[in-house]
């Protein structure tokens, strides 16, 4: 290994740390109300409320801020559906491009609106430039702002005090994309405009290669879309083959800085709680217990990645990945695009090492806590908070608290069913999937590989992660009704029950620490909560690991091949 | 129903802002300050369009480097890779008759490894970078269907090393060759 091959995710993990906070304080801010915006910026948020009609000064309680957000959301996915359907008869169409199947829309529509992300199509043999534009993109904005609105509501059902009033979603979800995730995009746009990603709305080119053999190369608005898919963890690639296609992720610089925007918002998330829960150290550990399954993760990852495969009588596996990016950053991305709900890929996963493979599906299936989605990574490791509050109250024999307010039956319900449902959802549909015909005939690698492109598909539509073991011709019917069906699952089983413990915890007091209060800012605290996020991910799904990575690693060492 | 109408309102008015206006100004900066990144980085030669220095093309003549093994052989409709696994008895196939066909397209003798970058093919299909030692075994062969003499030779390995792309900022990424500058510069030679 090389010095570089240690600098690399050295460099960027200080870089986010050193920007949490500078992030997360602007968030605060922005949230809070407290930070005063440029006069156009705060002109233009005014005639919007004016425009839909939103009162932003009006609170919610938990039913109607929910509401809000279904409403919203449904309302998102019946357009994405519809612009898909009749992208014949619209603008920017240059290949002129027919409606979309209508499963396969179906699926594209709840993918983007709940931040899955998941691509059953190829971009640039499917869609038009307007449908990326209007369509995808604008769902990349909307689904990231969606994420920060239910934490935000989590937030304050914390903090505040015998209230209902957890904000007001509209107002949430327009200050999340007009001062945080727009002025971002631009910004990101810039830097990886300059790196050699398009954007143009030109035909696709067709060119004579020095050779003299005919090739038609791919055009589009790429880099627009690609800033705010990494930017607000989406993931859905402009081509095919996502962040390997040079078009999108052109330069070893462009996939550093591609990597560090999967992972600032989530990572400034962690630092805007603390703030908002007056502790900045809650957020700390938060941060740190992230931080440790990462680097922990990729640790495995890398050393799986590195070792000697007697199966292909090969150290080195360059297969589905690029020279630019080489090893080390084909993992790092895989660990991190896994970690957090992003799922765009700049390696073929399906490619991987076994056990790297194994690192990238554990990931998504411990919820995608690993600094996590868009907001959607907090508020699932709050979940993890606390069941460990909890599990933490029953071995000394006390009421659970957590910042001041009592654990109580409905929360840890709530928590549990936020839960169980993912895990149910992907362990009950690979199931089905494995014994049934139209799941198995799409499936490319025979042996455990293929258990795994199944077990995969299901996690990544549970998890709203969006990336896949890609061999799996997930472009059927069977795959896009039932991983369409997974990612609302995965999506709204997780933010209903959130929004009830925001709710219920709203309306209680917060009772004044003591001396036995069990204090969640602390390295014991911290140790806790990560061996109880690994127990349950591990007690769920290590039988199912064990029929797909784990036993094709263990065939792989003895130089099988199927 | 009030919940309704601004979902729709807003929902229209973030397709205008996000879904219109700002890719349009992304557009506009993009034209403006990177027009040859933003359409394609399109390589000219002999006054025609080429190609992208970004997208592989298939080489298969014995008068240039070739470049890493296509899953789409080179088609960017749709880029894609294999996708085959690690205990894929299809990619050690595939990686076994690369190995015959590298070897003897090259005209290579005795035991020489062979980069893994020969071997396996990208993840998108359109890799254009191959490594250094990928590039250095291709010589022999282009030099002798090219005819070149000694001196052009040498001329030939160091444009090569010339060429050779360093990690950015000293320590990201890996040190590549983007095949079709070189086969450019090949063909000025």
């Amino acid at each position: 290994m090389e010095p570089r091959d240690f600098l690399q995710p050295a460099a960027l993990l200080f870089l986010i740390a050193v920007f949490t906070p500078i992030l997360g304080r602007y968030l605060f801010g922005v949230f809070e109300g407290s930070l005063k915006m440029p006069k156009i910026f705060s002109d233009i948020e005014r005639k919007l409320f004016h425009y839909c009609g939103i009162n932003p000064g009006i609170g919610m309680n938990w039913r109607k801020y929910l509401f809000s957000l279904l409403v919203f959301n449904f309302a998102g996915i019946v357009f994405l559906y519809v612009i898909q359907l009749v992208q014949g008869w619209l603008p920017l169409n240059p290949q002129g491009f027919g409606a979309v199947n209508h499963d396969l829309a179906f699926n594209t529509a709840v993918s983007f609106v709940t931040n899955t992300n998941w691509q059953a199509y190829a971009g640039e043999t499917t869609l038009s430039y307007a449908v990326q534009m209007a369509g995808l993109t604008v769902q990349n904005f909307l689904s990231a702002a969606t994420g920060i609105a239910v934490i935000l509501a989590l937030a304050r059902g914390i903090t505040s005090r015998l209230s209902d009033n957890l904000g007001n979603f509209w107002t949430d979800v327009v200050r999340s994309v007009l001062y945080v995730l727009l002025p971002g995009s631009v910004i990101i746009s810039i830097l990886l405009l300059s790196q050699g990603v398009i954007q143009n709305f030109s035909p696709y080119l067709n060119v004579t290669t020095l050779q003299g053999m005919p090739q038609t190369i791919p055009m589009g608005p790429a880099a627009s879309q690609i800033a705010i898919k990494m930017l607000g963890t989406n993931g859905g690639g402009f081509f095919n083959s996502n962040s390997a296609h040079p078009f999108e992720n052109p330069t070893p610089l462009s996939n550093f800085i591609e990597m560090f925007c999967i992972l600032i918002i989530p990572a400034a998330l962690t630092y805007t709680y603390g703030l908002k829960v007056g502790s900045r150290k809650e957020g700390w550990v938060i941060f740190g217990v992230m931080m440790f399954l990462l680097v922990a993760g990729f640790s495995v990852s890398l050393h799986s990645e590195l070792s000697f495969n007697p199966a292909l009588n090969s150290t080195v596996l360059l297969e589905g990945k690029e020279m630019r990016f080489g090893i080390v950053n084909s993992v790092l991305f895989s660990t991190i695009t896994t970690g957090v709900s992003c799922g765009a890929v700049n390696a073929m996963h399906s490619s991987l090492s076994p056990l790297a493979g194994m690192v990238a599906m554990i990931n998504i299936m411990l919820g995608e806590i690993i600094f996590g989605g868009v907001g959607s990574g907090l508020y699932g490791m709050l979940i993890f908070v606390i069941i460990t509050v909890f599990i933490a109250g029953l071995m000394v024999g006390r009421t659970p608290e957590y910042l001041g307010k009592k654990i109580e039956a409905l929360e840890i319900k709530m928590a549990v069913v936020a839960i169980l449902i993912q895990s149910a959802a992907i362990l009950i549909l690979t199931a089905a999937a494995s014994v049934l015909n139209p799941g198995l005939s799409s499936v490319l690698n025979p042996g455990p590989h293929g258990f795994s492109e199944i077990l995969y598909a299901f996690s990544s539509a549970a998890g709203n992660n969006g990336s896949a073991f890609a061999g799996l011709n997930a472009n059927t019917p069977f795959y896009n009704i039932l991983t369409g069906l997974v990612m609302l699952v995965g999506r709204y089983g997780v933010i209903i029950p959130v929004m009830v413990i925001a709710g219920n915890l709203a309306g209680k007091n917060i009772s004044p620490s003591g001396a036995g209060t069990f204090m969640t800012n602390n390295f014991i605290f911290a140790v806790l909560l990560t061996g109880v996020i690994l127990i349950v991910g591990a007690l769920t799904f290590f039988p199912a690991l064990c029929l797909g990575p784990i036993a094709e690693h263990i065939l792989m060492k003895q130089g099988i091949l199927f | 129903m009030k919940t309704i109408m601004i979902s729709i309102r807003l929902l229209t008015a973030m397709t205008i802002i996000t879904g219109i206006i700002y890719p349009f100004l992304i557009l506009v900066l993009g034209s403006t300050f990177f027009p040859y990144k933003a359409s394609g980085s399109l390589i000219e030669f002999n006054g025609n369009k080429r190609g992208s220095e970004l997208i592989a093309q298939n080489f298969d003549s014995i008068a240039y480097f070739t470049p890493r093994p296509s899953a789409s052989n080179y088609d960017p409709l749709p880029s894609t890779g294999s996708n085959l696994g690690p205990t894929s008895r299809r990619l050690k196939n595939n990686i076994d008759s690369i190995k015959k066909s590298y070897t003897s397209f090259n005209k290579l003798v005795g035991n020489v490894q062979i980069p893994a970058d020969a071997l396996f093919s990208s993840g998108s299909g359109l890799d254009p970078h191959i490594s250094l030692e990928n590039a250095l075994l291709q010589i022999q062969r282009i030099s002798d269907a090219r005819r070149l003499n000694e001196a052009k030779r040498e001329q030939l390995i160091k444009l090569t090393y010339g060429i050779l792309e360093k990690p950015s900022a000293g320590f990201l990424g890996e040190p590549v060759i983007n095949v079709l500058k070189l086969n450019i510069e090949l063909d000025k030679l």
